[in-house]
């Protein structure tokens, strides 16, 4: 589902130059132009694609790659291949879900050049106070505790972003202040018992947040939701590069169009297939856990709010030019302060499903390895550490490295050490190619 | 022919504009005419307030005294929003643009157009390309390509179809042509003269007198905050402009002297 929007249209967002203009002149046909904006047919896009790719704007190439690297590997030293077992690929989706919805959260503060280090922390609140909720003390219907989760985190959003644009102060310092702020409020609201759970039955609402992991979707249904899903998002975009084409304005040539939509639905049909077939071992266990869902809910909402909305273009602009969006009255204050709400609030939907995963909250929860592992999903993923480019699909990509390498090790017995080295390593690699490409292609930056 | 340009009332008028900055005056009672269909070269040395009237137009200043008149009425221009309200638009050095949006989205940055909640990208497409083509922009590959890809003329030239897309009636440029070459320097002159044939006027700061003669109808010399000669084009040669900007006069006359205008 790498391709699910209609990158092609509005290509800007996610794609690096190749080459920057240099103060003096350059010729217009010298400069690398996006393959999709003007390619007539798929095979001059393919063209143009892998010329770009020489170029040194691989766009979403390395992460495709970094995570075919990593299942080949895992697939081949794992023992008994277990690393390809349906079993173990939901398995693994559900650990990346955390990361994943994590790094969507952390995109929208690296967008504006920003960084959030407290969202880990800010998470675990969120799934505090949900899980604090369904309690038989407070008793809240689910709904109500997981929007007062998210609620709770974009408040604290709202107060450090604030601080940051108000009072002007690295938001470095900021969240690492309420990192440990977080980490101690975490501590004081788990009290003397230190946790909370969500996993006792006779609670229907607890049993509803345990089941965003656990709990699976009936496959008949999942295959419909499946079928509506390919035919609305294919049709949306069929008619609409259509649309686009007939108005003579820039679309992606018709075999591009037709490539996405096939390959979003090829993508949906193994994904399903393989949450339906049968991975218990004892008692048969089928179904597509909700969690997935929930993923793509977040997802298709930030990609629109980033890629359709006034707002999500300004916070682009801002995230590129900051300058540029002040003169063209863009309140720059306000947007990189929504930035920070939208940031953890993100990070509080990633904390239930944490929640979720863990079936409850203990102080043992580590904030700090989460953070990182969001930026680091986020900046693997194709966010850029610099400002102005990413997106949430980057998020959905660079979890599910992360994911990878996580339940790989796990699976081969090794010590979370190794796992700590090889994340790290990874993560090097992908700020490197995040440099590399500012150095070729963002040089133009002012 | 240019004489009879200079006898209807001008665009804008400015009558005696004072600026000061605590001790500092940068301004002593400026006159400046800026007549629609009319390309005005702004000319000064360094410190001569270029800038500083610039932005009083523009409204980022507030001149201490002196009066300005909009199509024959007076007018205060208090902020950026005044400015662009009448149809003044200020295309900066730095050019304001975003390396990561493309074209299209730099055009209607901060007023983008919506179609319910969403982006009307097809409207927006539409008319930012007519609006290049209108101005004979025609080297852009893509009007969908980010900014970042473009040559230095290129980037000039968006900034410029940006600032004309509201309707604007005087267009101000700074330095437009000072990181270019040879080429592009050409497409962007070209371009201001397809203004002052829309009818806009335009007000170029430039320090390269090559670009002042070839594309301006009037100069106005500043030098240390006073006007020191603002004439039709005919009245001046280089090495006059020069002499007014250094020292605030010419020995050469150039009202007697210089080549005839007309």
């Amino acid at each position: 589902m790498a391709d699910s929007d209609e990158l092609g249209a509005d290509a800007a967002s996610g794609v690096t130059p190749a080459e920057a203009p240099a103060a003096e002149d350059l010729t217009a046909v010298s400069v690398e132009v996006p393959p999709e904006i003007v390619a007539q047919s798929l095979g001059q896009y393919l063209r143009a694609w892998s010329a770009r790719v020489r170029g040194g704007d691989a766009g979403i190439l390395p992460v495709a790659v970094a995570l075919i690297a990593v299942v080949a590997v895992f697939t081949a030293i794992s023992p008994h291949n277990v690393f390809l077992s349906t079993r173990n690929l939901v398995n693994l989706f559900d650990q990346s879900a955390v990361f994943i919805v994590l790094a969507m959260g952390e995109g929208f503060v690296l967008l504006l050049g920003e960084i959030d280090l407290s969202i880990g922390f800010v998470a675990a609140i969120g799934g505090i106070v949900t899980a604090q909720l369904v309690q038989p003390t407070y008793d809240w219907p689910w709904w109500a505790a997981f929007a007062a989760g998210v609620l709770v985190c974009a408040l604290i959003g709202a107060v450090q972003g604030t601080i940051i644009t108000r009072l002007r102060m690295p938001a470095f310092v900021v969240t690492l202040a309420g990192y440990l702020i977080w980490f101690g409020v975490m501590i004081v609201l788990l009290g003397a018992a230190g946790g909370v759970g969500i996993t006792s039955t006779q609670f229907q609402n607890q049993q509803v947040l345990y089941g965003i992991v656990y709990s699976y979707i009936d496959p008949v249904v999942s295959w419909i939701g499946l079928v509506v899903l390919v035919a609305v998002l294919g049709g949306a975009m069929w008619l609409r590069d259509g649309s686009r084409r007939r108005s003579g304005l820039v679309a992606p040539p018709v075999g591009l169009t037709l490539a996405k939509i096939a390959f979003i639905a090829i993508a949906g049909v193994v994904v399903v297939a393989i949450c339906n077939a049968n991975r218990g071992s004892i008692l048969p266990i089928v179904g597509v856990p909700w969690v997935l869902p929930l993923v793509l809910v977040v997802l298709t909402a930030w990609t629109l709010l980033l890629e359709r909305t006034q707002f999500g273009r300004h916070m682009y602009a801002v995230g590129g030019n900051a300058e540029a969006a002040r003169r063209a009255g863009i309140s720059v204050a306000r947007v990189r302060t929504l930035g920070f709400v939208l940031c953890s609030a993100t990070a509080g939907v990633a904390g239930i499903i944490y929640l979720s995963q863990l079936g409850g909250m203990t102080t043992n929860i580590n904030g700090g390895q989460l953070v990182l592992y969001a930026v680091a999903a986020a900046v693997i993923g194709g966010t850029s550490l610099f400002g102005g480019r990413g997106r949430a699909i980057h998020g959905l990509l660079g979890g599910l490295v992360i994911g990878a390498i996580y339940n790989g090790l796990y699976l081969m017995g090794l010590p979370i050490q190794w796992q700590l080295i090889v994340t790290g390593l990874v993560l090097l690699a992908a700020v490197s190619v995040d440099s590399l490409s500012r150095k070729s292609g963002g040089g133009a930056r002012v | 022919m240019r004489a009879m340009a200079e006898s209807t009332e001008p665009l804008l008028r400015l009558r005696g504009i004072s600026k000061h900055f605590g001790a500092v005056q940068a301004l002593y009672g400026v006159d400046l005419d800026l007549p629609a269909g009319q390309v005005t070269a702004l000319c000064g040395d360094n410190g001569a307030g270029k800038s500083v009237l610039t932005k009083c137009i523009a409204g980022i200043h507030q001149p201490d005294e002196g009066e300005m008149f909009w199509e024959g009425r007076p007018v205060q221009i208090r902020t950026p929003n005044d400015a662009a309200n009448l149809g003044i638009e200020t295309v900066y050095q730095d050019l304001a643009l975003a390396d990561n949006l493309d074209i299209v989205q730099n055009m209607f940055l901060g007023r983008e157009r919506l179609s319910g909640i969403f982006l009307n990208e097809d409207s927006m497409e539409r008319a930012a390309g007519e609006t290049l083509a209108g101005l004979h922009v025609t080297t852009v590959r893509s009007i969908r390509q980010p900014v970042a890809t473009l040559s230095g003329g290129q980037r000039q030239a968006v900034a410029v179809a940006k600032a004309v897309m509201w309707n604007s009636k005087l267009v101000m440029l700074d330095e437009p042509t000072a990181a270019l070459g040879v080429a592009q320097t050409r497409m962007v002159l070209d371009l201001i003269k397809s203004l002052k044939d829309h009818g806009l006027a335009v007000m170029v700061i430039s320090h390269n007198l090559n670009d002042v003669f070839e594309v301006a109808d009037r100069i106005a010399v500043l030098r240390l905050g006073r006007m020191v000669a603002q004439e039709p084009i005919g009245n001046f040669d280089f090495q006059s402009v020069v002499d007014f900007m250094t020292t605030g006069t010419s020995g050469r006359d150039v009202m007697t002297s210089g080549a005839p205008s007309n």
